[in-house]
């Protein structure tokens, strides 16, 4: 079955199940009066890269961190509308449902690497201790699982026990990264996860990026077009608030169907 | 991936750990209320002790053998005198360092043990102040057991509070004030004289009201020193009927402070002259808190009204 | 022709008129600065003169009596016609009041600080902040009113046998009052690590509780270590509490359900009465005082040491 994405995301014709890790219904959010996000409706799918681009001050990050109620942590924030996490259904953003819980299915890494002042062991770790794994064996090899995944294993095997202060910038985020990949999220959110970070090892991100989207859905924050046409499988452009346009990268990139998204990739605007 | 199983184990472990955050919480508050119900206790014990005990008489008399006639009088007074003599040495000296250090001094070694001094000075415990100006002000300069040595051991003793008021009141203020200054052709005191210091003039006033307020309940360097706990006179009085009309003898008057006082009360073992200590102590919390109150008023209208 | 114009220099009146004004103003200025100078550095005369002070009289002092006896001798009773002048009954007692005072301030400063600086509301920081500073600035005496009055007695109906100066009682009541000056300290050191560190800890699932234990303590650690020592010096130095509250007895002694004094309470107790200037009574004091400032310069080294060591590294 084909699946047709009209203008706002909406769906035209009936689905296969599970081709959607989450969808967002009519989402608004508010920072105290202020309206920063107006009627969103967009689809995640599943295990694949989904990038979200505009100008600065657009909403996207405010999007990302509502995956992952981030916003509950600084009073005045209200959400309106749902967001479904597939397969069991539920509306992320209710009331009844513990933020905590939502960040133990979805994780994210941020713009500035921020590891802990603690070991890579411990950093990487930390998700674990948090979820009460305590078996040293068990812990030992999801560490090293997410180092793998994070491509950093082989630089850091020898020396786990050293503070993480000690890597470098590219090697902090990917750390992040696999602080992040530890806990076998659903959900993993990468806020401008490369624009702290110098061309080297922006690339090497995106490699991981590529790799990663085999295991798990990834929504991706960025105000640079060309890694998100580089490594993302679906794009929306946002503006002040609102999904302007919602498609495949390919198309958002070559052939946009909206004035304004073309406006933005063309460099006339933003 | 998730299967119900997996779900409720983590929902479990959720649960306890938010038990731990509520918990904790608590205990937080129960903290919070601790500090709070002690100072409670202890205001409200003297103040039912000592209030009745408040008089005018209690204000204008001297002390005396018998409680019932006993008096702050050359207490207060003292207090007074002393706090003059502690803000016209400690005031100017910390400004003037506080100064230096943030405008005048580059990055040099001397510059370094001046500022680690100053970090050590305002850790140094209260007494040994004390012993500093006992040897010093009281027997090698030849003070004497006075107010002028109380004052400068207390100048001493607070000056590292108004040194470091002053460095952060002038480093608040925006480096862009300066360069306009400077770009007009101020030197460097006209710009420190005519803009630095009026700016920063509410933060040195909070510092230098918290260093005083501090200096009122000192009591051990005085008691070092050797001011006296009794003493039943007045020094004598700055005004003179005849020319030149001010004298300076009583800077070099024995005399007594309220705290010592208060000590002095507290030691003895007859019910009435502790109630005498709690009057004292009642006025003595009056003084400082209203002086640390203000200042905490002064630096809660600072940071609303901050507009450059 | 004529020779193009030239611009010719200033006259050398004009000129000198210039560099004459600026040298005054110049000099005006090297005098300010001089003065401002000045100043500064009496800090540093301050500090040589009380271990000048400090040390010529102690020297004086230990002509008299061997540093050996000072350091071992059990008793200190330096007025007394068997004189003995052993300094431990003095650190005893200054040691387990502190000890008594921490056991109460670091904890209690501790878990306000991560409350103040985690949990609480605004509206709760804004009122307890300014409540606990005002606490602080209560003078000690009134503390030892305090320690001496009410503290005592209602410890005696709870410790049956409690003398009426006890090194418990005076212990205790220091320990609140030094509670606002280690939260304090401590909770601007846990403010000032960055919301992002946080997020961080959050973002993985973690409660207000477990971000403020693995992660907002350690990253501040040095500031919460520094408040700790500031604690340690303050229960050292302190006078009143003790003095009024533990008793002029020394007393070799851990037990803190007996009265003791400490090193500044002997201070006190000395200053109190008539020495004359030279005698041996009069040195005591300053060879104690310089113990007291041996011991709360050690700590302030410790404190300078560990804050070089974990600087906040974010």
């Amino acid at each position: 079955m084909v699946e047709k994405i009209g203008e706002n995301g909406s769906s035209v014709m009936a689905d296969a199940p599970n081709q959607y890790k989450s969808e967002v219904k009519s989402l608004s959010f508010y920072y105290g009066a202020f309206s920063a996000l107006k009627n969103i409706n967009m689809r995640l799918h599943e295990k694949q890269v989904t990038a979200l681009i505009g100008p600065s001050g657009c909403g996207k990050s405010t999007f990302l961190r509502c995956f992952n109620r981030m916003h509950d942590l600084y009073p005045g924030n209200r959400y309106v509308g749902e967001i479904i996490l597939h397969p069991d259904n539920v509306n992320i953003l209710a009331r009844e449902v513990d933020p905590i819980e939502v960040r133990m299915r979805v994780s994210m890494v941020f713009q500035k690497p921020n590891p802990f002042p603690k070991s890579i062991y411990e950093n990487v770790a930390y998700g674990l201790r948090v979820r009460g794994v305590k078996q040293r064996a068990l812990v030992d090899e999801k560490v090293e699982e997410a180092l793998r995944g994070a491509a950093l294993w082989d630089e850091v095997k020898d020396r786990l026990n050293q503070l993480a202060y000690n890597l470098s910038g590219g090697q902090q985020q990917r750390l992040c990264i696999a602080r992040a990949l530890a806990t076998d999220p659903e959900i993993l959110l990468f806020d401008e996860p490369t624009s702290a970070l110098d061309p080297i090892a922006t690339a090497s991100i995106e490699e991981l990026i590529a790799d990663l989207k085999d295991k798990v859905t990834i929504l991706i924050v960025t105000h640079n077009m060309q890694q998100a046409a580089r490594v993302s499988d679906y794009t929306a452009y946002m503006y002040l608030g609102e999904v302007i346009e919602f498609d495949v990268t390919d198309t958002i990139f070559i052939k946009p169907k909206n004035k304004q998204t073309e406006d933005y990739i063309t460099g006339r605007f933003g | 991936m998730r299967d119900d199983k997996n779900l409720n184990e983590i929902r479990t472990i959720i649960a306890r750990h938010k038990l731990w955050d509520f918990v904790f919480m608590i205990v937080g508050i129960l903290a919070l209320m601790i500090a709070m119900l002690t100072f409670m206790a202890l205001f409200s014990h003297m103040l039912i002790d000592g209030l009745p005990r408040l008089s005018w008489d209690f204000f204008t008399s001297f002390p005396s053998r018998r409680p019932g006639s006993a008096g702050i009088l050359s207490a207060w007074v003292g207090t007074t005198l002393v706090m003059l003599v502690t803000a016209i040495a400690a005031v100017p000296m910390g400004i003037g360092a506080g100064i230096y250090l943030e405008e005048y001094a580059s990055k040099n070694l001397i510059t370094e043990i001046i500022e680690i001094n100053v970090t050590n000075l305002a850790g140094i415990p209260s007494i040994i102040y004390g012993l500093l100006a006992l040897g010093l002000f009281v027997h090698q300069f030849g003070f004497g057991q006075s107010i002028l040595s109380a004052g400068l051991a207390l100048a001493l003793l607070i000056l590292p509070v108004v040194i470091v008021a002053t460095r952060e009141a002038i480093r608040a203020i925006p480096l862009v004030i300066r360069e306009g200054a400077y770009a007009l052709g101020a030197t460097k005191w006209q710009t420190v004289s005519h803009h630095l210091l009026p700016y920063s003039a509410a933060g040195i006033l909070t510092g230098v009201i918290i260093g005083l307020a501090r200096a009122i309940g000192e009591t051990a360097p005085i008691i070092t020193i050797g001011a006296l706990t009794f003493i039943a006179f007045l020094p004598p009085s700055p005004i003179k009927d005849e020319f030149p009309y001010i004298s300076f003898e009583w800077l070099m008057a024995p005399f007594t402070v309220m705290p010592i006082q208060m000590f002095n009360w507290v030691s003895r073992p007859e019910e009435e002259f502790q109630v005498n200590a709690a009057a004292a102590g009642l006025v003595l919390v009056v003084m400082t808190l209203t002086m640390n109150g203000l200042a905490i008023y002064l630096r809660y209208r600072m940071r609303k009204n901050l507009k450059w | 022709m004529h020779p193009p114009q030239t611009v010719r220099p200033s006259t050398d009146a004009a000129h000198s008129r210039r560099l004459g004004y600026s040298y005054r103003r110049h000099l005006g200025e090297r005098f300010i600065e001089a003065i401002l100078f000045l100043m500064a550095f009496i800090s540093v005369v301050i500090t040589l003169a009380i271990v000048a002070m400090l040390v010529s009289e102690s020297l004086v002092f230990f002509e008299h009596v061997s540093l050996w006896d000072f350091l071992t001798d059990t008793q200190w009773t330096p007025l007394f016609d068997d004189a003995h002048y052993g300094i431990l009954p003095l650190v005893s007692g200054t040691v387990v009041s502190s000890a008594v005072a921490l056991l109460v301030a670091i904890p209690l400063g501790t878990i306000t600080a991560i409350y103040l600086s985690e949990f609480a509301p605004f509206a709760v920081r804004e009122i307890a902040k300014p409540f606990l500073e005002l606490l602080g600035g209560v003078p000690t005496v009134v503390y030892g009113y305090f320690a001496l009055l009410f503290v005592t007695p209602a410890l005696q109906k709870i410790i049956p046998g409690l003398p009426g100066f006890s090194l418990l009682s005076a212990g205790l009541v220091m320990g609140i009052m030094i509670i606002p000056y280690v939260s304090s300290m401590a909770e601007d050191a846990m403010r000032s690590v960055p919301m992002h560190l946080r997020e961080g800890s959050y973002a993985m699932g973690a409660t207000r509780f477990q971000t403020a234990l693995r992660v907002v303590m350690p990253a501040a650690f040095s500031g919460i270590a520094a408040a700790y020592i500031l604690g340690i010096s303050r229960a050292v130095g302190e006078t009143m509490v003790v003095a009024i509250a533990a008793g002029m007895q020394p007393n070799l002694t851990w037990n803190p359900l007996e009265p003791a004094a400490t090193i500044t309470a002997y201070i006190v107790q000395v200053s109190l009465g008539d020495l004359p200037h030279g005698s041996i009574g009069y040195q005591t004091i300053f060879a104690a005082g310089l113990t007291l400032l041996l011991m709360t310069l050690a700590f302030n080294i410790l404190g300078h040491v560990l804050r070089k060591r974990y600087r906040e590294i974010y």
